[in-house]
């Protein structure tokens, strides 16, 4: 019996390469492109940048008197972030279970969706439109409509983090799973491997890496939905703080919030970051 | 172990055809070869002439237009047990480390790894120590080591190689060629070895099959007779001089023939 993605392919080793090979977790990471920070002088311009932007925003803010409700001071964000915690706490557990239940459903569904699709290119072809469409159409715009059919509760948010997710992690976990090696499947082949054993043990390595990037893409948009859809609509989650606080012009507040935001973007970009690391240094 | 005598491996009139967009490619021609048991047998030809397509086609990956492969007297019909591939630039796995390399397998055919022979052959190799590391941190040489231990590991009883030092550097394959032949003399293992460097071919080989440009046929064989163990020296000597460039003058005045037929085929 002969393999099916071996079957009657000339063996080209060198030509056997998608054009894709290259793309990488590490292509997109600014923390990737030397060899780390090492040197004392490194740290010290980092930390020196750092202190300048921050205090020169403070400095200025204050010397030019700007009014707290265009832009408070950092020192001031800082502070409403731990004086006011209690009222920014609660919310932001709100807005984790709705990426976390979103992502879980959009990001498994898209994988599965990723490893089926890519297994039969002719039906790729026929469902890459609509996929496409997912990706590139705001899932916000959806979350109104939600609302009337699932009210102001966590269901109409946790679908729409599933919908913007979900298309992002299967469209680069396709392009993962498209890259095909026929010398490591003819190698797995060579050893009596089944289309099975080759899926699992060549082609999911192989994907890995854009699988990652994928897996990252989907977690930041799953929250940039999240927060979008609690603006929209019920009287919870960050995106609602946001909206309490600017109507109420509690400025300090509105950005420790936002400050909460960020720390979360980046915390989801460091984990992946390390996953990559961990799982997909190999590319590199 | 039947009916075929001492030929371990027969190719009988094998012939392959690709499709492609541009009509059928005609790789193969009725190649028929037989391999004695404990041969070391070389197949050379220019680049494209399908020697990687009669390789994979005796290795089962690839099935036959027309003919066929008998392994000791039985059809090769898909992957076999009995046969171990090295691959051209060694075709590590590079999300592995070399230990999981060498053991992969093992870890398909549901097996535990026979860490004792497998230990024997990466020290014979001299990779001991290196079982941690993963190939981008290794030489193409010691790469090609590796894929040599993977390929012996689970003691398969053909050892088909596929142009497995192009890749390498003159030195580096002088050292990989020497290192065959000594594992070739402990184990006397049946060896198809496909290359297109001739000298490679005749220090390696017991016989030398020649391959036209495609579509691929055996135009001649030659035996080669040269003592064992075999050193670097020969390759330095009159006879094998002779010997190559007798080879290459085989290999230069077919293409001309084949062309036409191709010519003819495509018409």
């Amino acid at each position: 019996m002969v393999d099916k993605a071996l079957g009657d392919k000339i063996p080209e080793f060198g030509k056997s390469k998608g054009g894709d090979q290259s793309v990488g977790l590490t292509n997109l990471s600014a923390f990737a492109s030397g060899p780390g920070i090492k040197t004392f002088g490194e740290v010290a311009a980092i930390i020196a940048v750092a202190v300048f932007i921050i205090g020169g925003a403070e400095f200025a803010i204050r010397f030019y008197e700007v009014p707290q409700y265009i832009m408070p001071p950092p020192s001031e964000i800082v502070a409403a972030l731990f004086t006011d915690f209690h009222f920014i706490g609660p919310h932001l557990v709100h807005t984790l279970i709705e990426l976390f239940s979103g992502y879980a459903i959009g990001a498994s569904i898209g994988l599965l969706l990723a490893a089926i699709i890519t297994q039969f290119p002719f039906a790729e072809k026929i469902v890459a439109p609509y996929i496409l469409m997912l990706v590139t159409t705001p899932m916000l715009a959806l979350v109104p409509l939600l609302i009337l059919r699932f009210g102001f509760g966590y269901e109409p948010r946790i679908i729409a983090v599933a919908l913007a997710s979900g298309p992002m992690v299967m469209i680069n976990a396709a392009t993962g799973f498209r890259r095909v090696d026929l010398a490591k499947i003819a190698l797995a082949r060579s050893f009596g491997a089944s289309t099975f054993q080759i899926f699992l043990k060549i082609r999911v390595p192989m994907a890995l890496p854009m699988i990652i990037v994928g897996l990252m893409i989907g977690a930041i948009f799953g929250l940039l939905t999240a927060v979008g859809a609690e603006m929209v609509g019920g009287g919870f989650g960050l995106g609602n703080r946001l909206t309490t606080f600017s109507a109420t012009l509690k400025m300090p507040q509105f950005f420790a919030v936002i400050l909460v935001l960020s720390i979360l973007g980046i915390l989801i970009y460091v984990f992946f970051f390390l996953v990559g690391k961990k799982w997909a240094s190999w590319e590199s | 172990m039947s009916g075929t005598g001492t030929s371990k491996l027969v190719v009988d009139n094998a012939t392959k055809y690709y499709d492609t967009k541009s009509g059928p490619l005609h790789a193969l021609d009725n190649v028929s070869m037989q391999v004695k048991d404990g041969e070391f047998a070389c197949v050379v030809g220019p680049s494209g002439c399908g020697k990687t397509t009669l390789l994979w086609s005796i290795a089962g990956l690839h099935s036959l237009t027309d003919g066929h492969v008998l392994l000791d007297g039985e059809h090769v019909t898909g992957p076999h047990p009995q046969i171990g591939m090295v691959f051209q630039e060694a075709n590590l796995l590079p999300w592995r480390n070399l230990d999981k390399n060498i053991e992969f397998p093992f870890e398909i055919k549901g097996q535990k790894p026979d860490r004792k022979h497998i230990d024997h052959l990466i020290d014979r190799v001299g990779l001991t120590g290196f079982g941690g590391k993963f190939p981008r941190e290794l030489s193409g040489g010691m790469q090609q080591r590796a894929a040599i231990v993977r390929a012996l590991s689970f003691n398969p009883s053909l050892l088909l190689m596929d142009e497995p030092f192009g890749a390498l550097d003159a030195f580096t394959r002088d050292e990989m060629n020497l290192l065959v032949e000594e594992i070739w003399l402990e184990t006397r293992k049946t060896i198809v070895f496909i290359t297109h460097n001739i000298a490679e071919a005749v220090f390696l080989s017991d016989r030398v099959f020649v391959m036209s440009a495609r579509p691929g046929r055996i135009a001649k064989v030659f035996d080669i007779g040269f003592e064992r163990p075999r050193t670097l020296d020969l390759l330095a000597s009159k006879e094998v001089f002779d010997l190559v460039n007798e080879i290459k003058a085989e290999i230069e005045h077919e293409p001309s023939q084949a062309k036409e037929e191709a010519a003819a085929d495509a018409g």
